[in-house]
């Protein structure tokens, strides 16, 4: 480590022992793992959690009378509890289990196929992923509404004049990340919610890559959904939620038919059950949901405050170390960003430093991050993405720069 | 030299080295040497899907062999693929179609045959043999 004069807001060895990952060598180097906007690794603190439902309370929920079935559909509501607490929301039947991010999105895209009439309008972001893009399309083609796409800027901002002529009576949804995944942005999604609501439309916010590092305060922010992955916060991959107010839940049809959603089933009529019931179709991820539960736990007891302000530290000395790398371009320089990285170095593939650095025991992601159209705007095939979680280390940043070096000696 | 003479000396040339960075840094002077494929070649038909970077394949027929020219915006890529190329290139379709690929294992590129790797080096394997197949009816 260079020089971090800093006092450390976290004690981050000792957070470094929770994750049993972290100690393996990848290639014969220790791993450093700069991959976390993918997903994020798993602490033993939620390891324990997934091996003591398996091994002691397995069995399936809201369903059974014994104990077992009671026991685990006691932990699973109080899952869901601590994640109606967590984003500070009204109730906890506005908390819709599902599968991740992608799952909740098409939901929600899947129930608005009534609202939209031919003509209507929706507005995405061009830093969308593309699971906040195709869902939309998908949803456009079917009902013949008009997709807009809010431009973004060469920092890599979004273009909040050009939103705002866009918003018109005819706007009927707007879809925006909370952060963009391909280069760590940070919306000003409190404007965009506002701005939307006063043209009458409603709003779905992608908190997938907000998550681990910001504790977003829904009944504040006041949106109308806000989706989020397990897998991003330290939790397992497969469950997530979907966040709705009740008013919008209650209007949508249930996405998925099956068992738990039903409240009474004839061959003549079916009635469907309750929030959050009616879009719990089959067996949830039980595991899944009391495990998320537990990451939450975890993420809040080393605090939302200490990771984003040790992030932040981290990114601004890779920031600076990378820059003096001759011939780093970054793109993504927003003044509000994640702890995320996406780079090319002049005259070199992505794929190529990408290649080098994991032989080196570093990985990180390169391609187009699932956001071609951002890939596109700059005109290049993708980027080296390193994106830092707050049990990353300024030694690992150091590893970093260094594998960055040889890759490119190597390479040209 | 058969195709299998040829991965015999590709084999023997990787075995001189002791670690990974100097078997990179010979697949990379390699790509330097790829026979590049002509401009007009470069066109979508071409370019093999599955890979993160771009790799582009065409082929030509001389008498009853087939020779094949390639160009890769990256450069390991291009490494592996001017590897392909001097196995599989200047040899009869037939022939192409038979050999097998056990070789890229043994030179200590094994996690490049990985289809999460996106690299596609598996697709170009297949796009090489797919111009046999349309050749060696051509011939026939």
């Amino acid at each position: 480590m260079k020089a971090v004069a800093n006092k450390l807001p976290l004690d981050i060895e000792t957070i470094r022992l929770d994750f049993p990952i972290l100690k393996r060598k990848v290639n014969g180097y220790p791993l450093v793992y700069l991959d976390n906007a993918a997903t994020s690794q798993t602490p033993q603190q939620v390891i324990d959690v997934i091996v003591d439902y398996y091994s002691n309370y397995n069995a399936n929920i809201h369903r059974g009378v014994h104990s077992l079935s009671q026991e685990a559909t006691d932990k699973y509501e109080s899952a869901r509890k601590k994640i109606q607490q967590h984003f500070n929301v009204a109730n906890s039947h506005e908390i819709i289990f599902t599968s991740g991010t992608t799952h909740s999105i098409n939901l929600v895209a899947n129930g608005f196929a009534q609202e939209l009439e031919k003509g209507d309008e929706v507005i995405v972001s061009a830093l969308e992923h593309h699971s906040n893009i195709v869902p939309w399309q998908m949803l456009c083609e079917k009902t013949g509404a008009i997709l807009k796409v809010i431009p973004m800027t060469q920092e890599g901002e979004l273009d909040m004049e050009a939103f705002h002529k866009l918003l018109s009576a005819k706007t009927k949804m707007v879809f925006v990340n909370h952060v963009s995944n391909a280069l760590g942005t940070v919306n000003p999604i409190e404007e965009i919610i506002e701005a939307t609501h006063k043209v009458g439309a409603a709003i779905l916010v992608d908190g997938a890559q907000a998550a681990p590092h910001i504790k977003a305060d829904l009944q504040a922010l006041d949106v109308d959904f806000y989706v989020v992955s397990a897998h991003k916060i330290c939790g397992p991959t497969g469950v997530g939620m979907l966040y709705g107010k009740e008013k919008w839940l209650n209007k949508l049809p249930p996405y998925q038919g099956g068992g738990e959603m039903i409240a009474t089933v004839s061959f003549e009529k079916t009635t469907y059950a309750e929030l959050p019931h009616k879009f719990e179709a089959g067996t949830p991820n039980i595991c899944g949901g009391i495990a998320f539960g537990a990451a939450i736990d975890y993420m809040n007891a080393i605090g939302f405050k200490n990771i984003a302000a040790y992030e932040h530290q981290l990114l601004e000395y890779a920031t600076k170390e990378l820059l003096e790398i001759e011939g780093v371009k970054i793109y993504g320089t927003s003044k509000e960003k994640t702890a995320v990285i996406s780079f090319n170095i002049e005259g070199l593939h992505p794929y190529d430093i990408g290649t080098i650095v994991d032989k080196l025991g570093i990985a990180l992601r390169t391609g187009h991050h699932c956001a071609q159209p951002i890939m596109d705007f700059y005109k290049i095939p993708g980027t080296v993405r390193a994106s830092f979680s707050f049990y990353n280390t300024f030694e690992e940043v150091d590893l970093f720069i260094g594998a960055i070096k040889k890759a490119k000696m190597m390479l040209q | 030299m058969t195709i299998q003479e040829i991965q015999e000396e590709i084999v023997d040339e990787f075995s001189m080295f002791d670690d990974w960075m100097q078997r990179y840094e010979y697949m990379i002077e390699l790509g330097k040497s790829l026979p590049l494929i002509e401009e007009k070649y470069k066109v979508e038909e071409n370019l093999i899907k599955g890979c993160q970077s771009k790799v582009w394949v065409h082929a030509d027929l001389n008498g009853d062999k087939l020779a094949f020219s390639a160009d890769s915006d990256a450069i390991i890529t291009k490494g592996i693929v001017a590897i392909l190329i001097r196995a599989y290139s200047n040899q009869h379709p037939t022939a192409i179609l038979e050999a097998d690929n056990k070789f890229i294992d043994e030179i200590g590129l094994k996690e490049h045959l990985s289809p999460t790797r996106a690299n596609g080096l598996v697709s170009m394997i297949k796009q090489l043999k797919m111009y046999a197949i349309a050749y060696q009816t051509q011939l026939d």
